[in-house]
């Protein structure tokens, strides 16, 4: 059914690189040149061939760090994305349902979480919370499922009230059957791609923090840690600290080219005129 | 005015502050009730006991949460935001050039960008799907992906470094000639721009399609009328009230952007208090500048909700 | 130009018509298809064309091109259309400019979406004639007025200070007329004037549509899909189907003398054989005294309904939109638990609500919607649609499930072929066949019928009705026909009830409602729905006792 050559070619660049990402987290330890704290050379030694993007602020390859940055990163954001979606997905979907107080309830609480921007209300609960990996995850996840939860609440309100649902609750089916059988397939193609989207705004979210010196603690560094360590370096004209940044927006660009694609493959059941 | 517009309004502020009282209270709970003893967190796992007991007598944590609620909240209303614990220093007074310093920057950073997006939106709205369209979407897609402090640090790579046109960090001081402080935000406030320009630009694009795809905008091609008479009389009026949506949203989130941005400048704003006091885990400072920050953010959404019901017709001219 | 005119008396003379539009399928490349296949119409001045065809005719397409106006992407990409003696396609641009809103106007079926809602009344009516400068502000809202008045508008001198909200849609549909006549064009094309408007409502606008067209002798495309309509104020009809003519002739000649075979089909497509059953002694579903109101609300949509369904028979529920026909089907489903009143079902009492009713009653009473095409999961194919009942019910599985499944396809006349076709697949009386299968698999005593005519083309319906009439024979079943098609309902059902803002103002078999006397509001209706005969509308609106609500 999937036709490699009818992929567009941003989607597949978008899902190439994408992928080159995944495998540099998953086999960093084979592939980076130098391990993750190892002090191989001199403060900010330029791009040369045996180090490929030069050494930090500490005389760290870059390059090493950056593939071990990949997989801090990664982590993070994907078990904060799994965190924030499916108790945004599960919470949404079950109020749409079940209706009633339990509805009304957490879309209250929802509608007063995120009268904070996101950051703001992270900075406020992280000056108080010990800065370790659970805390950046929990707190992560939780603020950012808020979205998923309108999302999904509203994506199964809509088809709640479908003549085809309404078929399903008089020939007498269960609530799960309702949820899981008439629902969640429907439902399905926009929340793949809002998983895209939280999970890009996972990542930028994660870099902030870090940046703004709340995320991962050194001598760990995901990318934003890294952008932090090597600003001081911008002044003196060097780059240092621009290569993580462009690795951070090179990973959102592509997953964002791919949630693009399965977005308009998955609503285009019917194909249009224009 | 009629009267349910000003019902309906009314009713909106009404709720923008219960809104207001109940992001303080969860403000409040955020930094006390959760788990774990601030004083511990604040002074770490080596204090002596009769330190902590101090701090919590400090602190007023020997009370319960609702009486210091209180006493915070009528502190907040009554213009007194308490002291830094750091440094002991008034609150309110450190703030008071700080919000200043971060209004001038936003204001400076909207006056570029509204105009700016929301002609390019109509650029390309009304080059749809050619490449001014495809462009401007494709940069948008591509902003949205950019962390905040890659476009500063690569302004001020070229800007400050390589080209030495602005200064990579903006020192403001009172007193400061306008001239000069313009040039010293010049690089956070085009960064500011950058953030949030995209977004708005596609969103007003949104708005403005949606408007000209209605069945009205035929009605008056098939009158005669030229294009641009179309979008004056018949489009424009009915985008007015999506587009100031539009630009309230955005605004909303560029009080967010400028966190990072003072961050990267060291501009002496708010966003920058405000870090710097979350890394020292100074709980007053950063209650007093998340409340701020979440009033303005409630402030601007109540205003892009108004704008929409003071723009319908329907409201404005009841049956 | 005025030469030309004064010559032939020819006012729009197409020629060999051709139109493209681009369609971009999911998955493939994009392609051209062709709307409109050569077409050729002329059109004297004065007179009045009706374009007519199914949905996919091209008639819009063709009214639209007289403007030279293509919707979404749609192409003119041959052939000529004269109008006043000149190619207008040659114009350019500003040809077309100046020829919109001048020569040629346009009435949209939705006038509530074509009005801005930004602007009064009167300034979107007068707007094109101050555009093309022909008459000034004073002389042509003084003229506006006067066709307000001539349309039978309430208030005519202030209703153009008012906005598209505040007018009703049967006032709205007149306005945008007059808007149309007000800058004296020399033709309009109406486009599905009245076909959003309830029947009683409809009348009254075509009375004033046909009446301000004699008048102003302006010339007129007038398109729609119901024949009956276009036969009350055409002078010529114009038969089209998938982008071709089929017949063009008189009106007389059209409806009387068909030459064609798919016009003989749309001109006879409310004829089916129905012979009326005698109600049983005993219903086995009775509706009492049953009262229901949306919420907390005050406002009753339903006030002591009671009407009662013989085995195997067919009881219509006609009435108009807001009249609580469609709610009465769901009070007795138990979607919306009646306030008072019960519904007893083989004697016994059914439960108010559907959590409360065992699966062997919800078995028994099965439904079928208006649009079929949100009535099935997308995402289920048509042997899951069809099997889930025979599962769910009967536990049928496997091998047997899908014979029977067979079987069912084969009563609704679609071929085993078509049980793993997802409903996107299918068209829609396709659709429609599929979701009665669905109520028959789980053989019940009563199929509740919304509507389930009213959103597809005649012809299509006419077979759906046809295939309806068959089943019960065969099976025996039941049916609660909702509709406010008083056609559909002469020709399939045993008794009628008509329904009234929420109350059954006539009730019983149907040859003894469809005799006089009549109450006021059944002989509105009854004298509302257009009939197939020249001259039926004056006669119509002559022997009127009630006016519609819509005005």
């Amino acid at each position: 059914m999937l036709d490699i050559k009818r992929i567009p070619i941003p989607a597949l660049i978008g899902i190439v690189l994408t992928a080159l990402f995944v495998l540099a987290a998953i086999f960093a330890p084979w592939i980076a040149p130098h391990g993750n704290g190892e002090i191989v050379g001199d403060v900010w030694e330029p791009m040369s061939a045996t180090h490929w993007l030069g050494t930090d602020n500490l005389g760290r390859d870059l390059l090493s760090r950056m593939i071990y940055g990949a997989r801090i990163t990664l982590f993070i954001a994907v078990l904060a994305t799994a965190l924030s979606f499916s108790l945004g997905s599960i919470l949404g979907f079950a109020a749409a349902v079940f209706g009633g107080w339990f509805d009304t309830l957490l879309s209250r609480l929802v509608d007063l979480l995120m009268s904070i921007p996101t950051l703001i209300m992270a900075l406020v609960v992280l000056s108080v919370l010990p800065t370790n990996l659970v805390t950046l995850i929990l707190v992560m996840g939780i603020l950012d499922s808020t979205r998923v939860y309108r999302l999904s609440r509203a994506v199964a309100v809509d088809i709640n009230v479908m003549d085809y649902v309404e078929a399903a609750k008089l020939r007498g089916e269960n609530e799960i059957w309702i949820i899981f059988r008439e629902i969640l397939p429907n439902a399905l193609s926009p929340l793949v791609s809002e998983l895209g989207l939280r999970f890009i705004y996972a990542v930028l979210f994660l870099s902030t923090l870090s940046f703004l010196g709340l995320g991962v603690q050194p001598p760990d560094a995901d990318w934003g840690g890294m952008v932090k360590e090597n600003k001081d370096g911008i002044v003196f004209g060097i780059a240092a600290a621009l290569i993580p940044a462009a690795a951070i927006a090179a990973l959102a660009i592509s997953v964002n080219l791919v949630a693009d694609w399965v977005l308009n493959r998955t609503t285009s059941l019917k194909g249009g005129r224009g | 005015m009629s009267s349910p517009i000003v019902k309906l309004v009314a009713q909106r502020v009404a709720l923008g502050i219960l809104l207001l009282l109940a992001v303080s209270v969860l403000i409040f709970a955020g930094t006390q009730i959760l788990p774990g003893d601030v004083a511990q967190a604040i002074l770490g796992q080596s204090a002596t006991p009769e330190s902590l007991a101090n701090l919590r007598e400090q602190l007023g944590l020997n009370q319960p949460a609702y009486v210091r609620y209180f006493q915070w909240l009528g502190g907040v209303l009554t213009g007194d935001l308490g002291t830094a614990m750091s440094s002991g220093q008034d609150i309110a007074t450190s703030i008071k050039g700080r919000l200043w310093n971060t209004l001038f920057l936003a204001f400076w950073a909207a006056i570029v960008a509204v105009p700016l997006a929301i002609i390019l939106g109509l650029i390309a709205v009304r080059y749809r799907n050619g490449w001014v369209d495809k462009l401007i979407s494709g940069l948008a897609l591509a902003s949205t992906s950019f962390p905040e402090f890659f476009i500063g640090y690569v302004l001020v790579y070229f800007f400050a470094v390589k080209w030495q046109i602005f200064p990579g960090i903006s020192t403001v001081y009172d007193g400061m000639p306008f001239g000069e402080r313009m040039q010293a935000i010049a690089l956070p406030a085009a960064a500011l721009t950058l953030v949030v320009l995209a977004h708005m630009m596609r969103m007003t694009r949104a708005a403005i399609l949606n408007v000209m795809q209605s069945a009205y905008v035929e009605t008056a091609e098939l009158k005669g009328l030229s294009a641009f008479n179309v979008i004056r009389k018949h489009a424009f009026p009915n985008a007015i009230a999506p587009i100031i949506n539009v630009v309230m949203l955005n605004l909303a989130y560029l009080i967010v952007g400028v966190v990072v941005v003072e961050v990267i400048f060291v501009y002496p704003g708010m966003g920058q208090y405000l870090v710097d006091h979350v890394t020292k885990r100074d709980v007053p400072v950063v209650q007093a500048v998340g409340l701020i920050f979440a009033t303005v953010y409630i402030s601007l959404n109540i205003i892009a909700d108004i704008a929409a019901i003071v723009a319908n017709p329907r409201l404005r001219h009841p049956k | 130009m005025a030469d030309s005119k004064a010559k032939s008396g020819l006012l729009l003379d197409i020629r060999n018509l051709r139109i493209e539009a681009t369609v971009y399928p999911p998955g493939e490349a994009p392609k051209n298809i062709v709307l409109v296949h050569d077409v050729s119409l002329t059109l004297e001045k004065g007179k009045v064309l009706g374009l007519i065809g199914e949905s996919g005719a091209g008639k819009s397409t063709i009214g639209l091109s007289s403007m030279g106006y293509g919707r979404g992407g749609v192409r003119i990409t041959g052939g000529e259309v004269i109008l006043n003696g000149r190619d207008i396609l040659k114009g350019g641009k500003e040809g077309f400019r100046k020829l919109r809103g001048r020569e040629v106007c346009y009435v949209a079926q939705s006038a509530a979406a074509a009005f801005n809602p930004a602007h009064r009344l009167m300034d979107q009516v007068v707007e094109a004639t101050l555009l093309h400068g022909t008459a000034t502000r004073a002389e042509a809202e003084k003229r506006a007025v006067g066709l307000f008045r001539k349309l039978s508008l309430p208030n005519p001198e202030t209703i153009g200070e008012r906005f598209p909200h505040q007018v009703s849609g049967g006032q709205l549909q007149r306005v945008m007329t007059a808007m149309a006549l007000c800058s004296e064009p020399d033709l309009i094309v109406f486009d599905e004037p009245t076909t959003a408007l309830d029947v009683t409502t409809q009348i009254d606008v075509l009375a004033a549509i046909k009446d301000a067209i004699r008048d102003t002798h302006v010339a007129a495309l007038y398109i729609t899909h119901d024949l009956a309509v276009v036969a009350q104020v055409s002078d010529e009809i114009m038969v089209l189907r998938h982008g071709r003519l089929v017949e063009w002739g008189g009106t007389r000649q059209i409806i009387k003398e068909p030459r064609q075979e798919y016009t003989n089909a749309l001109v006879s497509v409310h004829e089916i054989e129905h012979q009326e059953q005698q109600p049983g002694t005993t219903p086995f579903l009775s509706v009492k005294n049953v009262t229901a109101a949306y919420g907390r609300s005050h406002i009753k949509v339903l006030k002591n309904v009671s009407v009662d369904i013989y085995p195997g028979q067919t009881l219509a529920v006609v009435g108009e939109s807001g009249s609580g026909k469609s709610t009465l089907a769901r009070a007795i489903t138990g979607l919306l638990p009646p306030e008072e009143g019960t519904v007893t079902f083989d004697g016994r009492p059914l439960a108010n609500k559907l959590a409360d009713r065992p699966k062997e009653d919800l078995r028994q009473l099965q439904m079928i919607y208006q649009m079929a095409d949100v009535a099935m999961n997308p995402r289920q194919t048509v042997g899951t649609i069809i099997g889930r009942p025979l599962e769910f019910y009967f536990g049928i599985r496997g091998r047997e499930r899908d014979k029977r499944v067979a079987d069912l396809l084969d009563k609704i006349e679609m071929g085993k072929g078509f049980i793993d076709r997802y409903p996107a697949e299918l068209s829609g009386g396709q659709k429609q066949r599929v979701c009665i299968a669905r109520s028959l698999a789980a053989k019940p005593k009563l199929i509740i019928c919304d509507e389930v005519t009213s959103a597809l083309d005649p012809l299509v319906a006419h077979g759906i009705l046809e295939l309806l009439l068959e089943l019960q024979k065969e099976e025996s079943v039941a049916y609660l026909f909702i509709t406010h098609d008083l056609a559909t309902v002469k020709s399939i059902a045993d008794s009628i009830a008509v329904m009234y803002r929420g109350e059954v103002v006539r009730y019983g078999a149907k040859s003894k409602v469809l005799t006089p006397p009549f109450d006021a509001y059944t002989d509105l209706l009854l004298s509302s729905v257009p009939e197939m005969e020249i001259g039926w509308l004056e006669k119509a609106i002559k022997g009127r006792r009630m006016a519609s609500a819509g005005n």
